[in-house]
């Protein structure tokens, strides 16, 4: 027998439990989960604090990723109340065992008085451009506006920083500041995939700005032309939130780290060398530093860059695109980042590794006692030599200062 | 027999294998029997007084044997022992 809408509506209040918004508002944090089942256009007019965005339309198909524990009390709500409780229906008939309706909708909460939050409203030309990163309940809109509110620094637009830079800024990462002053050579190309031919001869911040702007002319990009060193390292990253490391000396690995703990930004770093890398990611304070992972850097017959030693091409390919996840990571704040452990890629065997890797107690730029003497402003003294970040590096660095019995 | 797996940058040290079966019951037995067969290596993993150079890290079983018990840390016959130097390539 056909039914009519009224009927429709009866079963659904006659088996779906209601709740004002007062009860809502008045449940503690976490108590549930609060599920906004409007339209997009509805809800960036503003929502309930806190709460997910499933719109009707998608709610089979998408509930499991809001709430995925079939047991845990669901609250859904739409405008007015009516489009929630047949939303709840559905979820009762998925086997959702806790699921209520807030009566009367966003329209009562707000005639209520109570607080709604107005999210951050991508332009529509964003929209289409960010699509499928607003699928993912991880990102969504909130997740893309943050993107395109951060800054990443790249250390060099090398063979790491070249899929690394065009991959976050597809993503949308809104500032991409460029640490490089070298020139395009035609040897670059093998890898450095953000250059091109037509390109040699030019600077390397430029052309990489030009392939950033083709894919997405959103970004703002910085352009540092300068060598990284210990005299301008800090103004060059201060305001960043995140650094990506993909430099060729470890030089400039030392003085950024150094900097970098200090100032507490996050370093994606990654190193190749022929058919192999290392990747990790520096976060102060929660896992170890680059000098905490290598006290010293080796000798130079030891350690010959890619102009000495060659790499596969695909090598820093692909470590670079692990940097641009890791960043990525770091600037949504989700997953779990390698901060702690060191992922070794062997492009020969593909075959990747893991180490654990430990803060090391006593070491002179992330110690306890290396964070307190910053603090109170004076260099760390370690077995009587004043260290400071950002140290000036010698082939041998502490090494050849301090005793290995102090750094033991 | 322990597998003692050689990074790229040492290879040429060692016939270009990347890795090999050492006898050994620590760290500093293994490492021993790896420059015994292989003397070039000495001076790149060894201090003059017999110690690990700070820029060669060696892990046993994915952990670093400086937070083990250095060169004293024991291996079983069938662990894993990787010696990492610090590489810059970008």
């Amino acid at each position: 027998m056909p039914k009519s809408y009224a009927d429709l509506l009866r079963e659904a209040r006659s088996q779906i439990r209601e709740v004002s918004p007062q009860e809502v508002d008045a449940l503690p944090a976490g108590a549930a989960t609060i599920v906004d089942v409007r339209e997009a256009s509805e809800w960036e007019q503003g929502h309930l604090p806190g709460a997910h965005h499933v719109s009707k339309s998608y709610i089979e198909q998408q509930i499991e990723g809001a709430a995925p524990d079939r047991d845990a009390p669901v609250i859904l709500y739409c405008a007015g109340g009516v489009r929630s409780l047949f939303a709840a229906q559905t979820l009762a008939e998925m086997g959702y065992s806790d699921v209520a309706s807030m009566s009367g909708g966003f329209q009562a909460w707000k005639g209520a008085g109570l607080d709604f939050e107005t999210p951050v409203v991508l332009t529509a030309e964003q929209k289409q451009r960010y699509s499928r990163h607003l699928l993912i309940p991880e990102v969504g809109s909130a997740g893309q506006a943050r993107l395109l509110g951060s800054k990443a620094l790249f250390i060099g637009a090398g063979g790491l920083g070249s899929p690394a830079a065009l991959y976050l800024a597809a993503a949308g990462v809104g500032t991409i500041g460029i640490v490089d002053f070298d020139i395009v050579d035609v040897s670059n190309l093998q890898r450095q995939i953000i250059h091109t031919t037509d390109r040699v001869g030019e600077r390397k911040v430029e052309s990489a700005r030009q392939s950033i702007n083709a894919l997405n002319p959103d970004i703002n990009v910085v352009l540092h032309e300068e060598m990284l060193v210990a005299a301008n390292v800090e103004r060059l990253i201060a305001g960043y939130d995140v650094i990506l490391d993909g430099t060729d000396t470890f030089e400039t690995r030392y003085i950024l780290n150094d900097a970098a703990v200090a100032a507490g930004i996050p370093v994606v770093h990654a190193s190749v060398f022929r058919f192999e890398g290392q990747l990790t990611t520096f976060v102060p304070y929660d896992g170890p530093c680059y000098r905490c992972l290598y006290p010293t850097p080796p000798p130079p017959e030891l350690a010959p860059g890619c102009s000495v030693a060659g790499v596969l091409g695909v090598v820093p390919g692909i470590l670079g695109l692990l940097q641009a996840n890791e960043a990525l990571k770091v600037l949504l704040g989700i997953g779990t980042t390698l901060s702690g452990r060191l992922l070794l890629f062997d492009a020969l065997e593909t075959e990747f590794t893991e180490l654990k890797l430990r803060r090391d107690p006593n070491c002179p730029v992330c110690s306890d006692a290396a964070v307190q003497a910053r603090a109170e402003g004076h260099p760390l003294q370690v077995d009587g030599v004043d260290v400071d970040a950002p140290f000036l590096m010698t082939m041998t660095g502490l090494a050849g200062k301090v005793s290995p019995d102090a750094r033991a | 027999m322990s597998t003692v797996f050689i990074p790229a940058v040492l290879r040429a040290n060692v016939g270009g294998v990347k890795s090999l079966e050492l006898e050994g019951d620590s760290i500093r037995a293994v490492v021993g029997a790896l420059v015994a067969q292989h003397p070039s290596l000495g001076s790149q993993l060894l201090t003059d007084d017999g110690d690990l150079n700070r820029f060669v890290n060696v892990y046993v079983n994915g952990q670093d044997v400086r937070y083990l018990e250095g060169l004293d840390t024991p291996v079983a016959p069938a662990d894993e022992v990787r010696l990492l130097p610090a590489m810059a390539g970008g």
